[in-house]
């Protein structure tokens, strides 16, 4: 029998952390998302499963102890929104360094400096790009329904532990806050079916000790170092890319979007089809890895594209760079919080590709 | 089937759970939904508004510029989502404090008087329950049984006492809606 829920989106990733069989959870309140820790904190996981929840003093201190748990090779996660992301950009610099598998929890709100608490997607350069220092990249997932909060926290630590690389779930407000019917899926065990032979986990005496460390001072080993986290990013790269089609067929137009924004799409997409206009919606899943491939050969099929994102444009920079010819590609967002609404992305898309 | 509905008023009026509670009754039918609520600095005395979605199909946008159905509970509200009702759709509101009353002629209005009937009976809480019946009676989107077994589901054992009276309520609500104005 189906196992069916009306949850909030974060009260899906704080389910799903329970489910995917979490060790532990540190995190700092913020709206929109302070949900996650208060669905965890009642739903007392460490009755269930043995899961720790601990309401940490400040984001910085959450991210490192988060630091702490995964060296441990434990299944650890964290969820903030934009201003608290902004504080855990060091540690997550130094989680990356020291390949560490993590989930990071991202249910953004407008910005930037404190913004506000509406939804927004002006993290996507954050995100992507790598908002601390150093070469590093974090593989980054944007769920777009209730639905996939609860999916991808298990698909996140899957991914996490395949790479030894933190992941971060990229929602926000919209999604969070809104409630849909999800499908639990069963219990997981805590323990992970991945090596763990790099962990700190107290030294036997017939192995090297581990350690674990984004420190070091010899120029030469840090390179090669660096070397190797760009294969391992690479790999990635090739195998991670994750996107849906939507009547990409017989499509004139192409909206691009992720998240929240393509849902949003979707139904602009449907009024479209009954002013009869051809449009196509290609969702973005991961957006680092960049689904570039896919956007190149859409651009070669359709006359012209528009990225739809709350924000100013940024996911349009990695748009523009993917694709392979001289098509135009436009903008529409809105800002600060403000949420595009199906009927103005439908006026975008005729003013701005049709020329109506 | 796809009914688009926006329920708007006062903060503490009970409009975000009686979004839940209908969105709670679809998920009992088996339907698609989502229900997302305008979740600002609002406080009791502001305003809020929730937007629910029930369909038979996967949902595209949760948020939307025109609704199938608006129910609406303060002038606020009116003012702000007379406009909102597609051609056709159609209108519940509350009479309580309404001084510019809707004067669409291409929908459907109906009125119910759920804040003067719940202080007659003495029982404020279950204002928003009159409103839902009220709605039901015009549009029966969802059964009463799913509704019920929806409450249950989404009410915590220690309340599961009051669920006759919100039964009683909805039922009150079916009685006293009034039709303002009718298509043809």
């Amino acid at each position: 029998m189906k196992e069916l829920k009306l949850l909030k989106g974060n009260e899906a990733i704080a389910e799903g952390a329970i489910r995917a069989g979490a060790d532990a959870y540190f995190g700092y309140p913020i709206t929109p998302q302070s949900e996650v820790m208060e669905y965890l904190m009642a739903e007392r996981p460490e009755q269930r499963t043995g899961m720790i929840v601990l309401q940490a003093e400040s984001e910085v201190a959450a991210i490192n102890m988060l630091y702490g748990a995964a060296g441990t090779g434990k299944k650890a996660l964290t969820s903030s929104s934009s201003p608290g992301i902004s504080l855990m950009q060091e540690g997550l610099s130094y989680i990356a360094g020291a390949e560490l598998p993590c989930l990071i929890v991202n249910v953004a709100r407008g910005g930037p400096g404190l913004g506000t608490i509406q939804p927004s997607q002006a993290d996507y350069f954050q995100a992507t790009k790598g908002g601390g220092h150093g070469d590093y990249r974090l593989i980054t997932i944007a769920p777009a329904s209730v639905q996939e909060m609860f999916d991808f926290v298990a698909l996140g630590f899957e991914l996490a532990f395949k790479y030894r690389n933190p992941v971060m779930i990229l929602s926000d407000g919209l999604i969070g806050q809104m409630m849909e019917k999800v499908e639990l899926s069963e219990q997981k065990p805590r323990a992970t079916e991945f090596d763990q032979s790099w962990a700190t986990t107290g030294t036997p005496a017939n192995r090297e000790q581990n350690v674990i460390t984004s420190l070091d001072l010899d120029a030469g080993q840090q390179e090669v170092h660096n070397k190797k986290l760009q294969a391992k990013y690479k790999k990635i790269v090739e195998n991670e890319v994750r996107y849906e089609e939507f009547q990409t067929e017989d499509a004139d137009y192409l909206f691009v979007a992720y998240g929240s924004s393509s849902r949003i799409c979707q139904k602009a997409m449907e009024l479209a089809r009954n002013k009869g206009h051809k449009v196509g919606l290609l969702r973005l899943i991961s957006l680092y890895p960049f689904p570039k491939d896919i956007v190149r050969e859409l651009s070669f099929r359709v006359k012209s594209i528009l990225c739809v994102e709350q924000s100013a444009g940024q996911m349009i920079e990695d748009v523009r760079l993917a694709a392979g010819c001289e098509i135009q590609i436009e903008h529409f967002g809105r800002m600060g919080g403000m949420i595009p609404i199906p009927e103005e992305v439908l006026e975008a898309l005729e003013q701005k590709l049709i020329g109506e | 089937m796809t009914e688009e509905i926006i329920i708007a008023g006062f903060g503490g009026q009970g409009v975000l759970s009686m979004g839940k509670i209908l969105a709670y009754s679809g998920i009992m039918q088996d339907q698609e939904v989502s229900w997302f609520p305008s979740y600002g600095p609002e406080m009791r005395g502001g305003t809020a508004n929730v937007t629910v979605i029930l369909s038979d199909k996967r949902i595209s946008s949760p948020v939307l510029r025109v609704y199938d159905t608006a129910i609406l509970l303060n002038q606020q509200s009116m003012d702000k989502f007379e406009e909102s009702v597609k051609p056709g759709g159609i209108l519940l509101y509350d009479g309580n404090g309404i001084a510019n009353h809707p004067s669409r002629k291409d929908i459907n209005i109906w009125r119910v008087d759920a804040a003067a009937e719940a202080a007659r009976i003495g029982a404020t809480k279950v204002f928003n329950m009159i409103v839902l019946g009220a709605y039901l009676q015009i549009m029966p989107v969802v059964k009463l049984e799913n509704v019920m077994e929806g409450l249950k589901k989404s009410l915590p054992a220690r309340y599961h006492h009051l669920l006759a009276d919100n039964e009683k309520a909805i039922l009150r609500g079916h009685e006293i809606v009034k039709s303002i104005n009718k298509l043809g």
